[in-house]
């Protein structure tokens, strides 16, 4: 059985995540979630679609959302990356959000939404 | 071997320590490979490669490039590096293994799962290093057959 899977939308609705770009590209099902601030492991690790969970706010993470084709990057704590990478990401359509709760405490959030790890 | 017709390569300039464009030249070829249809699992196989690849030029490197190349049977990586070289190839191949700095660490880098991610990935995997000199690593990734 397969449920019809979470938007991006959606769970920035549900979670109050402020959206940074991105927002015509928030319609796209989130796959699964990673949650990881070490670039290797994500590049290795995380899978197409997933929503990936970071404190990381560099431009370097854009190529790594782009090459993982990632749906959309949150950041924690409430950070947020600078005006070029915002601008990169833009262009590169891969959505990035803020959540002002901890990675740990929105990843649980993320995963009562029904997003999975699907590993 | 492929005759020249049937093979599309491309050169990747990466500068050392610019860590804003860092890993355009990884989804440059990603796009290539995504426009003239390869198969996904082999397109994760090359990014994940030519993205640690390329971000150990830019870390530990003053400049270097990427030689792409596509035939039939195989993609080709090469990238070469002007820069500090490898003092010991076999310790920089161990997991965890990392000279990165505090700073880099910060960034979510140095994680020492580089080189050993690239060759995981790779079907043929070789690296030589000058120390002070520089790196070179050869990758390639077949074709026909998923790993
Ligand atoms: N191109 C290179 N030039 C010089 N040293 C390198 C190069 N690539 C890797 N190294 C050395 O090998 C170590 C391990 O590399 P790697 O597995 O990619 O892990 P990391 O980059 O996270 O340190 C690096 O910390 C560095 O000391
Ligand atoms: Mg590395």
């Amino acid at each position: 059985m397969t449920s019809k899977k979470i938007t991006l939308a959606q769970a920035a609705d549900a979670l109050h995540l402020k959206v940074l770009c991105g927002s015509e590209k928030l319609t796209r099902g989130i796959g699964g979630g990673y949650t990881s601030d070490l670039l290797s492991d994500v590049i290795a690790h995380a899978k197409k679609d997933d929503i990936w969970i970071t404190l990381q706010i560099h431009s370097n993470i854009v190529a790594v959302a782009v090459l993982k084709e990632i749906a959309g990057v949150i950041f924690v704590n409430g950070r947020e990356p600078d005006d070029e990478t915002v601008k990169k990401a833009q262009d590169e359509g891969i959505p990035l959000l803020t959540s002002t709760l901890t990675a740990y405490e929105l990843s649980g959030k993320l995963y009562e939404l029904g997003i999975h790890g699907q590993r | 071997m492929a005759s020249q017709k049937d093979t599309f390569q491309q050169k990747f300039k990466i500068k050392g320590g610019d860590f804003i464009k860092a890993g355009e030249s990884s989804c440059e070829i990603r796009n290539i490979l995504k426009g003239i249809g390869i198969d996904a699992e082999i397109i994760r196989r090359v990014a994940i490669a030519a993205y640690e690849a390329e971000m150990n030029v830019v870390m530990y490197a003053q400049h270097g490039t990427i030689h792409f190349t596509v035939n039939p049977q195989e993609i080709g990586i090469i990238v070469e590096d002007r820069g500090q070289g490898i003092v010991d190839i076999e310790r920089a191949m161990q997991p965890g293994y990392s000279t990165a700095t505090e700073e880099m660490r910060e960034m979510g880098f140095g994680a020492g799962m580089g080189l050993p991610n690239i060759k995981k990935n790779s079907d043929t995997f070789t690296i030589t290093s000058k120390v002070g000199k520089g790196t070179k690593l050869e990758i390639v990734i077949k074709l026909n057959n998923t790993k």
